[in-house]
């Protein structure tokens, strides 16, 4: 018998009823969670492929994603007010990593990006893309909203100190994803479009400044992706090769597992950074926008339950996380495309890889905590 | 006006951040288009080109090595060159499976497993494309059977290629160094676009110092290549551009002649024409043949050469540091005349040992007995160590750390070597940092007569007596003569005055120099340099010196009662003529009292042999 709903207004089948408790109870988002399975598996495939056919390489990417989704629906049992709490100690926490591990680095003269801290091996850069969010959320919660000058200078701070800490370890791509999340938050919380637009300016006005503090290799990145001709055995090498790759698919695409498979032998990156190219060439046009699909699904559903939110922080935090995965997702396939210079971000959730994917799980996880923890009148 | 108190409007704040979602979902949207609008572009649009390009028949730029610019003495002798080899090589991205490949080619070629272990290290660090040699230098047998069964291998080449080779073997290594495999180290710090194609650079010495002019640009062939990496059309091709070719001021017959006047001792001799700076020796003997390392040393004969006592891979001319001994004595004389605190008639009478008032230490001479009367004049010539440890405490640490260091003690001279070491001069300061205790006059005493903390170089003492044999003028020593372009132009190296060391009194390089002469050919009293011989055939200015290796108490124990390692080092420093210095030497052979007698080998044939070369029909 149909129950009828009076807050709702409208009539509800009791079986559907408890499955939807069910997943309340466990506080898993069922859309989200379906997503995110059916990316990875999609990527499973593309990863094959691209490994080829290697089952180990295979077998331990399904090890992580089951390791990053437990991650997320452990994450998602919390609820948000405790990661309110919990907020200013993890920022702490994280400036004073990476803290460390520049001077430990600069001890050991190498490019350091995490801490050996006997069990396991901490990177502080990745839980950064956690904290930052958090923490400018966090500032803004009990703010006015759109936020004074004196909020935005803090919030800025709160984003670009890290970002910069990171962009020293050398981590440029981390730096950015830092950047963006934190840039995210402001841009929700609602700062003057004027003020984006003169941020805009001066970064192009004061890209040459910003050339003179790249590195050697990263300027060859820059000036390759510019003229791909000028190093063609080089970096411009893979971004010519991937646009062969991607190009020669066509619509159809050649198949799965019939990608020349000859020219990603020796290319690790071929798992790793340029794996769309892959996709590209083996699943064609129709691959690549069923991939894309997949992942612009994801951040609507992201971005919708951010408008569900229920407070500032969450509201904040929920929305940056999904502009953020847009950003990660957008700038590798732009790479592999050639629209943007190799930047070195892996392609979330699909690229051989386990540091970012994990951060990425707990994400979702943050997001489905902040759904499934509203507070709703009668249910 | 107090503030006002604003609440936070809840309703409002949430419609404002609907209306940022909204816009960031357009923003969104927009990018997404753009991706697919390339999708569409590439995939649709442009893609009969890719198709193409994706076939069998792929283009591919190969890069082309270029020639690596040869090494020439001073008179054009030919030092380094590069001899063409055929060398096994394979194309990784034409290959299944090198693994198998390789077991299968040792049926047929012997491949070390030094060999494959580089082979694999070499595949991280180039292209997909870029061949990777396996072995190089196949005998002409090894060629033939490859080619009798090729076709079994595809991706797998021979091709020609240029390895360095050294003619002079050890007699100039540690001038020329060497060039050996790119190895992960190097290739942070090259621009790998240049270095495509090419397995080699320097490492150590000349090679390494002057690597980005003898190295030249890379070149690039566009190419249409066969699944098999067999070019069968050339589309484009940018030639390369070799490298400089290099004449260096070292003359390698004088080179060889300074060895062969060492014989089976260890040491070091550097030749400096003082009036250019340029260096005409650079002996550290015994050397290594440098053409081991060129592809590759193995680890055994590397022990070999690390693990012996003769230290074949040290170079002395420009790293070892000896104690200077006497030969520091007439810098001081200067310094003394040159201040005034001594005059040439200022005398003392030694009886053989030297004590400061209130003190009971003795410094002994090195003559029981003592010298007689002494004045600056016989101190050089018998080498008298009572008027030097005298002249050390009137002068002072400060003025004595000061004329050192204006003669270039103490720092690197700046010659085009890497690998240049300092000596060391000692003063309070650098005690006290270093060792922790402060200054003693018994320090100053002894570094009066070269011992002690000092420490120099055979480098170091031969630019300091090239400044003396010029009166003061300095040029800084050179290795480079000049470099020859391939377009036929060419650079000289133009010599370096700098940091000259000027005097108050000239007369005082008169004074010294005139002892110096003395040490050679005086008789009464005997000049220590009298084992250099008698009347040799040009005017010549040196000084002797001893380092002591074993001290104990003053009874001097004849030195070949002594085991081969514990006999004194013996120091010489020369140069000649001395009207119109042409070189001025240092030498400095280890364990042997025979440092004069290598002195004339080298004096005699530079100024004499070779003189006699040039203007023979």
């Amino acid at each position: 018998m149909k129950q009828y709903n009076f807050l709702t207004g409208t009539y509800q089948n009791p079986a559907k009823r408890l499955v939807s408790a069910f997943w309340q109870k466990f506080h898993i988002d069922l859309s989200l969670l379906m997503l995110v399975l059916i990316l990875s598996v999609m990527g499973l495939f593309i990863l094959y492929s691209a490994s080829t056919e290697n089952w180990s390489v295979v077998n331990r990417q399904i090890i992580r994603l089951l390791l990053g989704l437990t991650i997320m629906i452990a994450l998602a049992q919390i609820p948000p007010r405790k990661y309110y709490q919990w907020t200013p100690w993890l920022f702490g926490m994280g400036i004073t990593s990476l803290v460390a591990v520049l001077i430990v680095g600069t001890i050991s003269k190498g490019a350091q990006r995490w801490l050996d801290v006997g069990l396991f091996r901490l990177q502080p850069s990745e839980i950064m893309k956690l904290a930052v969010p958090m923490m400018v959320a966090y500032f803004l919660n009990n703010k006015i909203l759109p936020p004074s000058k004196q909020a935005i200078f803090l919030g800025s701070l709160m984003f670009l100190i890290p970002a910069l800490l990171t962009a020293k370890q050398p981590d440029l791509g981390t730096a950015l994803i830092i950047t963006c999340a934190g840039f995210c938050v402001l841009l929700l919380a609602g700062i003057n479009w004027s003020l984006v637009g003169i941020t805009g300016l001066i970064s192009v006005v004061g890209s040459p400044i910003l050339w003179h503090f790249l590195h050697a290799y990263q300027r060859q990145r820059v000036l390759t992706f510019l003229n791909p001709e000028r190093d063609p055995l080089g970096v411009g090498y893979h971004i010519i090769q991937s646009k062969i790759a991607i190009g020669s698919g066509g619509v159809f695409g050649k198949g799965w597992l019939n990608g020349t498979q000859s020219h990603l032998q020796f290319l690790p990156e071929h798992a790793t950074d340029f794996i769309f190219a892959v996709c590209g060439e083996e699943l064609g046009l129709i691959g690549c926008i069923i991939l894309l699909s997949i992942f612009l699904t994801i951040t609507a559903r992201c971005l919708y339950i951010s408008t569900q939110a229920q407070n500032t922080y969450t509201r904040l935090l929920a929305g940056s996380l999904a502009l953020t995965f847009f950003f990660s997702f957008f700038v590798n396939i732009g790479m592999v495309i050639g629209i943007l210079p190799v930047v070195g971000l892996p392609l979330p959730l699909v690229s051989y890889g386990g540091t970012s994917l994990v951060t990425l799980m707990a994400s979702f996880g943050i997001i489905m905590s902040i759904h499934t923890h509203r507070k709703l009148l009668g249910s | 006006m107090p503030k006002r108190l604003t609440l936070k409007d809840y309703f409002s704040e949430s419609q404002l951040f609907n209306r940022r979602i909204i816009t960031s979902t357009l923003l969104v949207s927009l990018l997404a288009l753009s991706l697919i609008i390339r999708f569409v572009y590439l995939q649709v649009i442009e893609h009969k080109r890719y198709i193409i390009l994706s076939h069998h028949n792929q283009v591919t730029l190969l890069p082309i090595a270029p020639n690596r610019g040869l090494i020439y003495d001073r008179h054009g002798v030919l030092l380094a060159e590069n001899l063409p080899v055929f060398s096994l090589e394979i194309i990784p991205d034409h290959v299944k499976d090198p693994k198998e490949t390789i077991t299968q080619l040792k049926k047929i070629i012997n491949i070390s497993n030094d060999d494959i272990e580089q082979f694999y290290k070499s595949i991280k660090q180039h292209r997909p494309f870029e061949p990777i040699p396996l072995k190089l230098k196949l005998t002409e047998e090894e060629v033939a059977s490859f080619y009798v069964n090729q076709y079994h291998f595809p991706g797998v080449v021979v091709n020609a290629r240029l390895i360095r080779h050294y003619l002079m073997g050890s007699a100039l290594s540690n001038v020329t160094g060497y060039v050996g495999r790119i190895n992960a180290e190097d290739l942070r710090h090259i621009d790998t676009a240049n270095y495509g194609d090419t397995n080699f650079i320097g490492k150590v010495g000349i090679e390494k110092y002057y690597e980005n002019e003898l190295h030249g640009k890379v070149g690039y062939q566009q190419a249409e290549v066969d699944a098999g990496g067999h070019i069968f059309r050339v589309l484009k091709r940018i030639p390369p551009i070799p490298g400089d070719d290099l004449y260096l001021t070292i003359d390698s017959r004088l080179q060889i002649a300074a060895i062969k006047a060492l014989g089976k001792e260890r040491g070091a001799i550097v030749a400096i024409q003082p009036k250019t700076g340029q260096v005409l020796a650079l002996v550290s003997h015994p050397s290594y043949d440098p053409n081991l390392f060129v592809t590759g040393i193995n680890a055994k004969d590397y022990q070999k050469l690390q693990n012996s006592p003769a230290k074949p891979l040290y170079n002395r001319a420009i790293r070892g540091r000896f104690p200077s001994a006497s030969t520091i004595k007439p810098f001081f004389a200067l310094e003394g005349l040159d201040s005034h605190i001594i005059t040439p008639n200022t005398t003392i009478k030694d009886p053989g040992w030297f004590k400061l008032p209130n003190n009971n230490h003795i410094y002994h001479d090195w003559k029981p007995g003592g010298h007689g009367l002494v004045n600056v004049s016989k101190g050089l010539i018998v080498s008298c160590d009572t008027f030097f440890y005298q002249l050390a405490v009137n002068l002072g640490i400060t003025r004595m750390v000061d004329i050192l260091n204006r003669f270039g003690f103490g720092r690197v001279t700046s010659i085009d070597l890497a690998e240049e070491m300092p000596g060391l001069v000692p003063n309070p300061t650098w005690k006290r940092g270093a060792l922790g205790t402060s200054w003693y006059t018994g320090d100053t005493i002894i570094l009066g007569i070269g011992q002690g903390f000092m420490l120099t170089t055979p480098l170091e003492l031969a630019n300091a007596t090239a400044t003396l044999a010029n009166r003061g003028q300095h040029f800084k020593p050179e290795l480079m003569l000049s470099l020859k372009h391939p377009d036929a132009t060419e650079t000289q190296t133009e010599p370096l005055l700098k940091d000259s060391v000027m005097l108050n009194n000239n007369q005082a390089w008169g004074v010294v120099i005139d002892a110096m002469q003395k040490v050679i050919t005086s008789t009464l009293p005997w000049g220590t340099g009298y084992s250099f011989g008698r009347n040799p055939a040009y005017t010549i200015a040196a000084k002797t010196g001893t380092g002591q290796v074993y001290s104990f108490a003053r009874n001097h124990v004849a030195q070949d009662q002594l085991p081969k390692h514990l006999r004194d080092h013996s120091l010489f420093i020369a140069f000649a003529p001395v009207e119109n210095p042409e070189i001025a030497l240092a030498v400095i052979v280890e364990n042997s009292p025979i440092a004069p007698i290598v002195a004339r080998k080298v004096m005699d044939y530079y100024l004499i042999t070779e003189k006699n070369q040039i203007e023979a029909p």
